[in-house]
């Protein structure tokens, strides 16, 4: 395999498992959270605009983990620097 | 935009030197122009009784959201703090809802926007920090519970500002990528679901931005008798012997 073919495939590899890998915990996370908001929201209904409000910062903060992920594998996506090199190489080298 | 570009920075109109007329300006500016032209229409002619404009009440029904918002987080009068976070909030809403024009590329969709926003926050902690408790005191925030804790606080302090910027920015170019490659894919139908999923995910995010700021500007302006009295009353109601940590919402 050439240099090009194998940073494609790590790339893209790599891509897909950040991502699957890494949303497996803020998934199961905010799954939790949203499972115990709703419960105390069912006790307290009074309570649910304070409820929601803190579930929503508490699930953006948990999410934040899986957006980094997302991020990462994005990047290697669209924006691989690695990639950007070879193709540069490649049209400096001949 | 498409799959071709990542960042709306890429896009330039208009190359003069090293000035780069980008997409990400642009789009700044159209927002700011939407921002600022909505509210000089709607506030040339106020009433202050029943009989008013479509637009006043709209509005007036935003900034009372947005006051008992931040009078519910920080139980002070949210009038020092609403020129910040509504501008905070107004910005990101009025950014991704515009989203659905089309050829308008996102603004906060750019790193650079996200970042800008959340140095903005950085810096408005620590002025409405001293402005409400003076110089010293809130410098003494950082070595509390112990000196020893300065790094940590000052370490949080920055990655809870790249957090905020990154959440946002990853939430919103995700949006705008998965609305790309569904209509390379299929032309219109998952796009567009994907395309009004990416309205509610911006409106939540605009939201938790605004809150998040106002939580730590909050969080930076607790006296320190007042955190005493909160671990005091938090230990007598634990029931346990040793303090409890208290830790930076970050």
């Amino acid at each position: 395999m050439t240099d090009v073919s194998i940073i494609g495939m790590c790339s893209i590899l790599g891509a897909g498992l950040t991502i699957a890998i890494g949303s497996i915990g803020p998934a199961l996370g905010e799954a939790r959270a949203l499972a115990e908001a709703l419960a105390g929201i069912a006790r307290q209904p009074d309570e649910a605009s304070t409820i929601t409000r803190t579930l929503f910062v508490g699930m953006a903060m948990v999410e934040s983990t899986a957006i980094y992920c997302l991020l990462v594998s994005m990047i290697l996506i669209f924006a691989n620097p690695f990639w950007n090199y070879v193709v540069e190489a490649a049209k400096t080298g001949g | 935009m498409g799959v071709d570009k990542f960042s709306p920075d890429q896009w330039v109109f208009f190359e003069w030197g090293t000035f780069h007329l980008n997409a990400t300006i642009v789009f700044t500016w159209v927002v700011m122009a939407v921002l600022v032209g909505v509210s000089w229409l709607v506030t040339r002619k106020l009433s202050s009784t029943k009989d008013m404009t479509r637009g006043q009440n709209v509005l007036e029904t935003v900034v009372v959201f947005l006051r008992a918002q931040i009078r519910s987080l920080s139980n002070q009068d949210p009038d020092p703090y609403l020129p910040f976070i509504g501008t905070l909030f107004l910005f990101i809403v009025t950014a991704s809802v515009l989203s659905i024009l089309p050829g308008f590329a996102v603004p906060t969709a750019s790193v650079t926007t996200t970042v800008a926003l959340a140095t903005c926050v950085l810096v408005g902690v620590p002025i409405y920090g001293i402005r409400n408790l003076g110089f010293a005191s809130y410098l003494k925030n950082y070595v509390r519970p112990t000196p020893l804790m300065l790094p940590f606080n000052i370490i949080g302090e920055i990655t809870r500002t790249v957090a905020l910027a990154i959440r946002l920015f990853g939430n919103m170019l995700s949006g705008d990528k998965i609305v790309a490659v569904l209509s390379l894919i299929a032309p219109i139908g998952p796009a567009v679901i994907m395309n009004a999923f990416g309205l509610l995910v911006g409106v939540i995010q605009a939201y938790i931005f605004a809150l998040l700021a106002m939580v730590y500007i909050a969080s930076g302006m607790q006296r320190e008798d007042q955190m005493r009295r909160k671990i005091a009353a938090k230990v007598t109601a634990a029931g346990t012997a040793g303090p409890q940590k208290e830790r930076n919402p970050s």
